[in-house]
């Protein structure tokens, strides 16, 4: 029998309806995990011991009565841009240290009802601006394979304790690929849905026209189980599309017949790395060899992506952060007296650089005399590649590549460069531009770190991503494992 | 040499909603103490997202509608970012390029004021300065009870000549919305507050000159006196061989003058773009159907109905701007006759509205319809009309009892008039040798001895026949 903190959601959930565990005592083990592991790694800037016995208490209660769902008493971790109410949520920066919101975000409230048992709040990168988790204000976190590498970013927290078995599943968020290239560089499943499939409410917004909510797991059908359980319409979020996903029904449905497009875009892009390239292609030979038909697609306007996106998402990110401004909550420094000082002083000391240098960048471009220069275009860029996939969807059924271009790089090898860093997400932001589903299944390793394989859909295709994916690790074998941490 | 004054409006407009225009906070804020009236949306904190309040939204199209703006087919909403504590967000949510409506009208006494747009938007909070002053208050608060309240911004073009008619427009614009139910729009409670754009230019220019955006202003009063004390600073300055420069002024109420608050370069960018946690709002042309046919008759259509029915222009214009008008018309469905019902209404109700309820519109018709039909006399009817309002009872009855009735049976009027013929010798000797006036002398005797009761439009002619 496989350790608790290697099961998966579905294996959990099995053993917990069985009563060969109770909840309180998976809760405990999770937990007496991370305070072993977590001072090395920092995946969590925070545990919720408390919050986690009773809701543990709860679920071995709906268990007894038979009520209990999938989620019900699993351990789960939650980004730190995602509200809980009550606990300290930072968004891993120093101007909300101390902020306890009184409210839930809508997946966390989900996740609740659902019975799961929130463990504590993850590390990243601060208000999720980063690809490395080392923009967190709180210490990097590590990567479980090898500590010595980041475990990539924004989410980053959430990936290596998915990865080291510090939870069963994690909550991230995905705004140019801060689920799917942390889950890359970790070695776990991750999963960005269709802009609008998940309710953004109380998520610590950093670009809204990008950011999704997502589940990290160790394996596909947990993916699509969480999915099931966060997604669906919010009313409290105007974005949120008025339907619900049907993740569950096709999940086992294969990839025979399937046309799976091949973007050789993205097999050219700087920086991809040989060893990704080599496990990529060999991850799309089993995918043939299991029935799927491989088809070239071209997504022209690729280069322009990153372009765009680093227009876009600083503007947004320019307003959204507007208001940590020292007067309602969150850090304030009122030592020198006026009004401007306030807020010059507490956002310069509040906000780390990377937060800053986006603010800047997004504030210059949506200046007066330079907005249509800038964010007009990069809307109009945004246009052309939203049309790249929807021609290219018209030829295949789904878009497979690599999901980073390199395996996970050692800590501090792109902290001076903000170009380089942005690099890493050259592959993933295009499926927040047009809004698509996309996720990560690891496919393998090169020089001893995991490779992931992205899958995007068409908007609302979450299904055909999760079943190709659930294919791929049918046909190959390569299932999720813990770090051997 | 003569100047001319070109003035352009900005009047924002609380709508009257449950609810505020994003989130469930209650929106009767007024007098509750501060910070009671807000929740996680409205306080701006992290993670919220707004949700468009659907009754906000169709309060503006009615207003739209009255103006007779075109609607949008697509409208949005987009973030006009700048710093200010009572800002929660640090944006608010307004609407830049595709407003909820465009190119309207305001007709205003035979002149009309084109509306450049009508949009939506929500009210800041307030801040409150413990102090003397706001550079010398030792602290600042802020109360949020009012951010998040729908706004609604109404902007016209440079069309009005005078401070005059700033205030007519801004009055006629009041009307307007309480004739719809859009806003209370007491101007006092800062439901309405307007900005006049101003400039002068000499007569027969017709480039416009350099405007200044006045501010703070709270009465339709101060309307008035801070555009005519700006016409006469600008003017001065450009007879003293000066320029005007493009600012934004603030009227001091105590001082009677404006002041510079900011000028042209230190304007804000505010950096306008679409509101991203918000979707396009398509506006569906049954829905706008919908809410035209649901709009009251508006204050312009009724003036021209009463005038075509014979009422004059001013008493017209009277009985629409003090929303009499639904009065009148049940009024004249109980019975009473169109013009002498205006003049009742104008002469006798309207002035004394302030301190109670209207009398209902019914017992106003008897009393009209009892004057025209002779059975009272005008001082008559005026006295049944006090009492009945002051009371609450049936005119009819106060009749009846205080045997206020007419009397216009000749045999009693003659009596009468033999009487004051007699009591009166003078004035009978005066008139017969052409002294009009002391036939009024004897008309009063006439009065007096029949107790008031005397139809005096009879008994003048018996009395003129008598002493003929």
């Amino acid at each position: 029998m496989t350790e608790l903190h290697e099961a998966t959601v579905t294996e959990l959930g099995e053993r917990l309806r069985r009563r060969e565990v109770s909840a309180v005592e998976l809760a405990d083990a999770q937990l007496e995990r991370i305070e072993l592991l977590n001072p090395e790694l920092n995946a969590f800037l925070r545990t919720t011991p408390e919050l986690a016995r009773e809701q543990a208490q709860a679920a071995d209660e709906r268990l007894a009565r038979g009520d209990a769902g999938p989620l019900t008493g699993i351990p789960v971790a939650i980004k730190d841009v995602l509200c809980v109410r009550g606990v300290e949520t930072t968004a891993g920066s120093q101007i909300l240290r101390g902020f306890r919101p009184p409210y839930d975000a809508t997946t966390v409230a989900r996740l609740k009802e659902a019975g799961a048992v929130i463990v504590g709040m993850t590390n990243c990168d601060e208000f999720a601006m980063g690809s490395s988790t080392e923009n967190s204000s709180y210490g990097p976190a590590l990567n479980p394979w090898n500590r010595g590498r980041v475990p990539g970013g924004s989410s980053g927290g959430s990936a290596a304790a998915v990865s080291a078995g510090l939870a069963a599943f994690a909550l991230g968020t995905d705004t140019g690929g801060s689920i799917r290239q942390p889950a890359a560089l970790c070695g776990v499943v991750g999963m960005k849905p269709t802009y609008g499939a998940v309710s953004r409410y109380g998520l610590i917004a950093f670009a809204s026209s990008l950011d999704q909510v997502g589940p990290f797991t160790r394996s596909v059908t947990d993916a699509a189980l969480v999915l099931d359980a966060i997604g669906g319409h919010d009313p409290r979020d105007s974005t949120s599309a008025p339907r619900q996903l049907d993740v569950m029904g096709q999940l086992e449905g294969g990839v025979a017949g399937l046309r799976l497009g091949v973007p050789r875009e993205y097999f050219e892009v700087e920086g991809i790395e040989p060893g990704v390239a080599a496990s990529v292609r060999r991850a799309l030979d089993v995918l043939e060899e299991a029935g799927a038909k491989l088809v070239d697609v071209s997504l022209p306007h690729t280069e322009h992506g990153l372009a765009a996106y680093y227009i876009i998402a600083p503007a947004e990110c320019s307003s959204n952060l507007a208001r940590f401004d020292g007067v309602k909550y969150g850090y304030s420094d009122q030592t020198m007296g006026s009004l401007l000082d306030t807020y010059l002083r507490t956002r310069r000391e509040g906000f780390g650089p990377e937060v800053r240098r986006r603010i800047m960048l997004g504030t210059y471009a949506l200046s007066s005399g330079y907005y249509d220069a800038y964010y007009l275009k990069a809307q109009k860029v945004r246009t052309l590649i939203k049309r790249d996939f929807d021609e290219a969807f018209e030829r295949c059924d789904a878009i497979v590549s690599a999901t980073s271009p390199m395996v996970a790089f050692p800590l501090g090898s792109r902290t001076d460069n903000p170009l380089a860093m942005y690099l890493c997400d050259v592959l993933t932001l295009g499926g927040n531009l047009a809004g698509l589903p996309g996720l990560n299944v690891p496919c393998g390793a090169a020089d001893g770190l995991p490779v992931g394989l992205q899958v995007l859909a068409p908007q609302f295709r979450e299904d055909v991503a999760l079943r190709v994916a659930r294919a791929y690790e049918m046909a190959s074998g390569v299932m999720t494992e813990v770090a051997p941490v | 040499m003569t100047w001319e004054t070109v003035i352009g409006m900005e009047v924002h407009v609380q709508l009257k909603t449950r609810t505020k225009m994003f989130c469930r906070c209650s929106s009767d804020y007024m007098g509750q103490a501060p910070n009671t009236h807000v929740c996680e949306v409205c306080l701006g904190m992290p993670g919220v997202l707004p949700v468009i309040n659907k009754a906000a939204v169709e309060q503006c199209l009615k207003a739209a509608l009255a103006l007779e703006c075109d609607v949008a087919e697509w409208t949005k909403f987009d973030r006009k970012n700048y710093f200010y504590p009572d800002l929660p967000k640090g944006y608010q949510i307004s609407q830049y390029d595709l407003p909820m409506s465009r190119e309207g009208r305001l007709e205003l006494d035979g002149r009309t004021v084109r509306i450049t747009r009508v949009h939506l938007e929500e009210d800041t909070g307030k801040s409150v300065h413990a102090g003397d002053s706001l550079h010398g208050a030792e602290r600042s608060y802020v109360d949020l009870n009012r951010a998040g309240i729908p706004l609604m911004e109404v902007v016209s073009e440079p069309d009005l000549r005078s401070s005059d008619e700033a205030r007519a427009y801004a009055q006629a614009l009041r009307g307007l919305m309480r004739a719809i139910g859009a806003s209370d729009a007491d101007m006092e409670k800062g439901q309405l507050r307007a900005e006049a754009n101003v400039s002068v230019r000499r007569v027969g220019e017709a480039e416009l000159g350099v405007k200044t955006e006045l501010k703070n202003i709270n009465s339709f009063r101060a309307l008035k006196l801070a555009i005519d004390h700006e016409v006469s600073r600008q003017i001065s300055v450009l007879e003293g061989g000066g320029s005007v420069s493009q600012e934004t002024r603030g009227w001091d109420e105590a001082r009677g003058v404006t002041y510079s608050q900011r000028s042209k370069e230190f304007a804000q960018d505010y950096r306008y773009f679409p509101e991203p946690d918000l979707p396009p709002l398509e506006i569906s042309r049954s829905w706008l159907d919908s809410l035209r046919a649901g709009l009251p008759e508006l204050p312009a259509a009724q003036r021209s109905r009463l005038e075509a029915a014979g009422l004059s222009a001013s008493t017209a214009s009277l009985i629409v701007s003090s929303q009499l008008g639904d009065y009148l018309d049940a009024a004249v469905a109980a019975g009473a006759p169109l013009a002498p019902a205006a003049n009742w209404l104008v002469g006798e109700i309207a002035p004394n509205l302030d301190e109670r309820e209207a009398l209902p519109a019914d017992r106003l018709a008897q009393i009209v319809v009892a004057v025209e039909a002779g059975r009272l006399n005008r001082e008559q009817g005026k006295q049944v009309l006090r009492e009945a309002w002051e009371s609450g009872r049936d005119p009819e009855e106060i009749v009846r009892e205080r045997g206020l009735e007419q009397v216009s049976d000749d045999s009693a009027l003659e009596g009468w008039v033999a009487e004051a013929i007699e009591a009166q010798p003078q004035a009978v000797s005066d008139f017969k040798s052409g002294k009009q006036q002391a036939f009024g002398a004897l008309m009063n005797e006439v009065k007096q001895r029949s107790g008031g009761r005397a139809d005096m439009k009879r008994a003048s002619e018996l009395l003129r026949q008598r002493l003929s």
